[in-house]
């Protein structure tokens, strides 16, 4: 096999490749820089909590209409959106921590969400819920996609101010300004939109992963916020463009493919990140500066 | 920098009790803090201390009494808390810390104009940190971060500075550099109270001092304050929350 056949040919020829490569790309440049800032603040889970909890919402949008872009999205936005304000609220008002808050509602609501998918329809379609489809991307996914990762981008830039300071020192931020909290709750609003758009593509369970997964690897290739972001996206879209490569060629269904290559663009970035990677420990230590 | 700030009201404490869960940490405080004073409180560990600079920011609402802050607004504090509870691993850079200090001037969009480059870039020098500004924060020294902390207190230009501990674990040139820097901030008429421990630090820079032992012990000028028997008094409180106390008597009389 050439490598013209190996790594072009699939896109060229087919027109379902192309969709599902564009809409993994768009999915990954809007979900990598939220998860490098859930691994900042020390909410990596968090992420895998909300897509649990975005489960039973995109089951009653199945129930109510099938297999529905429209129906199934706003159902998942809904049960995210309330999970996340639930948990928001109770950490603030009570002596929970938002991750014990988190996990209560979580395992409530994707309890309540595999109830709902197994009073109806037949395991195919929970896999389909559970796993996603990028293989058939339609127009409407595809906007979709691209909608929210724009709005992603927008609205971290707007933010970006007090989203840091509400990490860095959020003590200061609440003796300068009130924005804290609403910044708060806008990032689990972002962090919910990227999980409903991506389980269109890899599921509500797998969707979490091409948002942490080049996030972690990030933190090894630099030591500053800016190149963390360009590193996340960077695994991301690579991830993408592997996996969908090796589903094609191997028959693998595509929505793990591209996380497996998340986690192996993760494992390289472990052992190879130019910032943090661990063989460069191994080596003979260089010598230190005077100063 | 050298300007002065337009004197702020006084923060009047009239029989304030701060605590929590109805037990005083420190009880029936009264007493003025002027305009441009530069108060020292000082008191044994679980004096109050701590919650009295609470609860001058606002944090913690009084159990009783009032805390009239006249005309000014509790954003126009600046507080540095004790060990402040700063994610340090966070990739941020000096200067971008620093420029927080500016939030107040530029919000949460505002961008930097060079002119404020420039006056992050002054505060930076003024606390002895040229040539850290694009250093992360993480690698800074307990001394060097308190140093940016300071610049960054400057730059927000608060008419009430609230500093709780800012020496603790700091080496003696740090000290002595950050003092100027305080005693700067006392020209320009702002006020300034800080947490202290170490005695030769208060008789040496701060005229007045309220010595604590959750309850006031003595507030007044620092050398009257701390006279032997003030502080031995002070030394004697008790510490412990009592579960069974009975209803603090000062209020029954009053």
């Amino acid at each position: 096999m050439t490598p013209y056949d190996a790594l072009v040919a699939p896109f060229v020829e087919f027109d379902f490749m192309r969709r599902a490569l564009v809409g993994s790309l768009a999915l990954s440049v809007g979900s990598a820089p939220i998860g490098v800032f859930l691994m900042l603040r020390r909410m990596s889970l968090a992420g895998d909590a909300m897509a649990h909890a975005i489960l039973p919402g995109a089951a009653v949008g199945f129930l109510v209409a099938g297999l529905s872009l429209p129906a199934m999205t706003i159902g998942g936005l809904a049960a995210g959106v309330a999970v996340a304000v639930l948990a928001g609220l109770l950490t603030r008002t009570s002596v929970l921590k938002e991750d014990a808050a988190l996990a209560a509602f979580y395992l409530l609501s994707l309890a309540l969400g595999v109830t709902l998918v197994s009073l109806k329809g037949s395991n195919v379609d929970l896999l389909n819920v559970l796993f996603g489809s990028v293989l058939a991307l339609d127009d409407d996914a595809l906007f979709l996609l691209a909608g929210v990762s724009s709005l992603t981008l927008l609205t971290l830039a707007a933010l970006y101010r007090s989203l840091v300071l509400e990490c860095v020192d959020p003590g200061f931020l609440a003796s300068v300004s009130r924005s804290g909290g609403p910044t708060h709750f806008v990032f689990l609003g972002l962090v919910v939109l990227n999980l409903v758009a991506g389980f269109q593509a890899l599921g509500t369970l797998l969707s979490v992963g091409i948002m942490m997964l080049p996030a972690a690897s990030a933190a090894f290739w630099s030591a500053r916020l800016s190149g963390m972001f360009v590193a996340a996206i960077a695994v991301g879209a690579l991830a993408s463009l592997f996996g969908l490569l090796g589903s094609y060629h191997t028959g693998v269904p595509s929505g793990p493919a591209i996380v497996l290559a998340a986690g192996a663009l993760y494992l390289v970035s472990i052992a190879f990140g130019a910032s943090a990677g661990l063989v460069w420990r191994l080596l003979p230590a260089r010598r230190h500066r005077a100063a | 920098m050298g300007r002065v700030v337009s004197a702020a009201s006084a923060i009047r404490l009239d029989d304030v009790t701060l605590g929590y869960d109805r037990h005083p940490a420190v009880h029936h405080l009264t007493g003025e803090i002027a305009p441009g004073a530069l108060l020292a409180v000082v008191g044994p560990n679980g004096a109050g201390k701590s919650t009295l600079l609470k609860g001058l920011v606002g944090t913690l609402k009084p159990l009783g009494g009032r805390i009239d802050r006249g005309a000014l607004k509790v954003r126009e504090i600046a507080y540095l808390p004790q060990a402040a509870a700063l994610d340090r691993s966070f990739p941020i850079d000096v200067f971008d810390l620093v420029s927080t200090g500016l939030w107040r001037r530029r919000g949460l969009f505002g961008g930097l104009s060079k002119g404020d480059r420039a006056t992050v870039a002054e505060a930076i020098a003024s606390v002895g940190l040229s040539g850290f500004e694009r250093r992360q924060i993480g690698t800074l020294s307990g001394g060097q971060l308190q140093r940016a902390l300071f610049a960054r207190l400057a730059l927000q230009d608060a008419a009430v500075i609230l500093l709780d501990e800012p020496f603790a674990a700091i080496d003696a040139k740090t000290v002595s550099d950050l003092l100027e820097l305080v005693a700067r901030w006392r020209a320009e008429t702002r006020t300034v109270v800080a947490v202290l421990h170490d005695l030769e630090t208060v008789r040496r820079a701060f005229p007045e001092t309220l010595l604590l032992a959750r309850r006031q012990v003595a507030w007044g000028p620092t050398s009257e304050a701390l006279r032997p028997e003030r502080l031995l008094e002070a030394r004697g409180m008790q510490e412990a929350f009592d579960d069974h106390a009975p209803v603090c008597a000062v209020d029954h009389a009053a």
